[in-house]
């Protein structure tokens, strides 16, 4: 057993271990000493609060959303890069740049000098039209922070989409379009089934960063208005870090690893058959 | 045989392009001429585009007021001590696992996936009382550990990835010629290791260095790297826009950097060499 076996093995199970007991206590941070054993009541607090219901339906829309953005879009944009036109390389550089660039930052530009209803470039856009500027992160806050997050992730798609564009053979495009069949059905029949196995991972990969998406949220909406944008995290962090209520946070982290561990699942299985070959 | 294009379709597709990746990279050179503004201007409507009087001294104010460099600082201690700690880690467990695998070495590989899709967010209760119960909250060295561990199976798949390309024949030449493991290690596995070992760290690098979930949870000011730092610019009580930008620009630049050099290495190591 080498050290960093032994290192995750630790990493992995005394934290879990521990969430997991916390579970069953009722356990405030506030009140120290009044630890008692509650068997599934921080479950049954945790899963009937009304917010709960929202966080999920929060979750899993950011994560659609996101997913859609990105996947569909990220097609495109590798479908174009793909193809020759001058300065490709400088466009690359673009198309990929705000990957790297750390949430925080990416969320609070966005939300100020993009998405600001009254100072922001898109309210002087809407303006400019004759439009009422939108406020998005008011009316439309898991919109807003959709396109945000789906921004930073958009390039992820496209690179590994071009990625695995650029293994197509393209004899055998040529040999379809000799037999006449048009970009629609050459996209459909030869593009897309090839590209099958890439997209697959995309979207495993990036639901399961997505999942855990917390950065966006904390500094633009904070999770409002009232839990309009809480989701899965934020809620948890919410009852852990605000409400100090270690027990019914930690019901809850158990409820966010049950949830990720469904499609860990699809993940490694698809990660594992590739490493036999 | 390459198909022909016509330059009118080229043109077609250059100005396409370049609309696009203009566009998507609109916000990042938004914040950097946002940067070279004053707070005047930087709240303006209409919005100057290129036209202000470009000053240096939201760069100078991001400094003085707010010790911008402590936290960059802070940053470069998480993100690369995170990084180099993992590698001496898991240099040894990807090398014995690729060169000389067990009937186990699948699984382990498989299982340190599998530790990756833990949610964070599961294990914050537990990590944030460790930290407190041994005082290290908004402490660098937690930080820097927790990273570490939160990166190993990605360090440890990428280097596995790398190493096992390095084909075994050559090894049994070098052998041939009559080196010795430790000659055979020095001259023929590491020069060849190296690549792979230098991309694996640019990648977590950049992978720690945006990383803002524990970064903001467990850091108040002392230990605060860039995330939490611009986080703090989040208070609704006044609209610094042009030193938001400032301390934006300094903080995504260096990662920007490293991102373009390692596009390729990126694909691979977020994949876990499901796609190369």
């Amino acid at each position: 057993m080498s050290p960093a076996v032994l290192m995750l093995l630790a990493w992995m199970i005394v934290p879990l271990g521990m969430t997991l007991y916390f579970s069953f206590l009722r356990y405030n941070l506030l009140m120290p000493g009044m630890e008692e054993f509650t068997g599934f009541g921080n479950y049954e607090f945790f899963l009937t609060d009304p917010a709960f219901l929202e966080a999920l339906a929060n979750t899993l829309l950011l994560v659609g959303g996101v997913l859609l953005g990105t996947v569909v879009g990220g097609t495109f944009l590798a479908i174009l890069l793909d193809q020759p036109f001058w300065g490709r390389g400088i466009v690359r550089l673009l198309v990929i740049a705000p990957f790297f660039v750390m949430p925080t930052v990416s969320a609070l530009v966005w939300k100020n000098m993009l998405m600001h209803p009254v100072n922001g470039l898109f309210a002087w856009i809407t303006r400019g039209f004759g439009a009422e500027p939108v406020d998005w992160l008011a009316d439309l806050p898991l919109f807003s922070i959709t396109v945000i997050v789906a921004w930073g992730w958009l390039p992820f798609a496209t690179l590994i989409i071009l990625t695995a564009l650029q293994s197509l053979d393209s004899e055998q495009k040529e040999a379809a379009e000799m037999d006449g069949a048009g970009p629609v059905s050459i996209f459909w029949y030869i593009t897309l089934p090839h590209l099958a196995r890439a997209l697959t991972v995309v979207t495993l990969i990036e639901t399961i960063f997505l999942l855990s998406v917390f950065a966006e949220i904390y500094v633009t909406t904070g999770g409002g208005p009232g839990t309009a944008s809480t989701n899965l995290p934020f809620l948890i962090y919410i009852q852990a870090l605000l409400q100090y209520d270690a027990g019914t946070a930690s019901a809850g982290g158990v409820v966010a690893i049950i949830l990720a561990n469904i499609v860990a699942i699809f993940l490694i299985r698809m990660i594992g058959k590739n490493l036999e070959t | 045989m390459a198909r022909a294009v016509t330059p009118r379709r080229k043109l077609a597709f250059t100005v396409l392009a370049w609309a696009v990746g203009l566009t998507l990279f609109f916000p990042v050179l938004w914040t950097i001429l946002t940067s070279f503004k004053t707070e005047g201007e930087a709240i303006a409507t209409p919005p100057a585009f290129l036209f202000f009087d470009w000053t240096l001294e939201n760069y100078v104010e991001v400094q003085e007021r707010s010790n911008y460099l402590r936290h960059a600082m802070n940053s470069v201690i998480i993100s690369v001590g995170s990084t180099l700690l993992g590698l001496l880690v898991a240099i040894p467990a990807a090398w014995s696992m690729a060169f000389s695998p067990t009937r186990r070495t699948k699984d382990i590989l498989m299982w340190m996936l599998s530790t990756k899709m833990l949610p964070a967010v599961g294990v914050l209760m537990p990590i944030y009382l460790m930290c407190q119960w041994m005082g290290m909250l908004d402490s660098l060295i937690s930080l820097v550990a927790i990273l570490m561990l939160m990166n190993l199976p990605i360090i440890v798949w990428m280097l596995y990835t790398y190493f096992k390309e390095i084909p075994g024949d050559i090894l049994e030449a070098a052998r041939m010629d009559g080196a010795s493991l430790s000659k055979e290690i020095i001259y023929v596995l590491t020069p060849m290791a190296v690549p792979g070992i230098a991309s694996t760290m640019l990648l977590n690098i950049i992978l720690a260095w945006n990383e803002a979930f524990w970064t903001l949870n467990l850091t108040a000011s002392k230990a605060a790297p860039l995330t939490a730092f611009i986080a703090s610019y989040s208070s609704p009580e006044g609209l610094f826009w042009a030193k938001l930008s400032a301390a934006s620009t300094l903080a995504i630049a260096p990662i920007l950097v490293m991102g373009w050099f390692s596009q390729k290495q990126l694909v691979r190591g977020l994949t876990f060499g499901a796609v190369k």
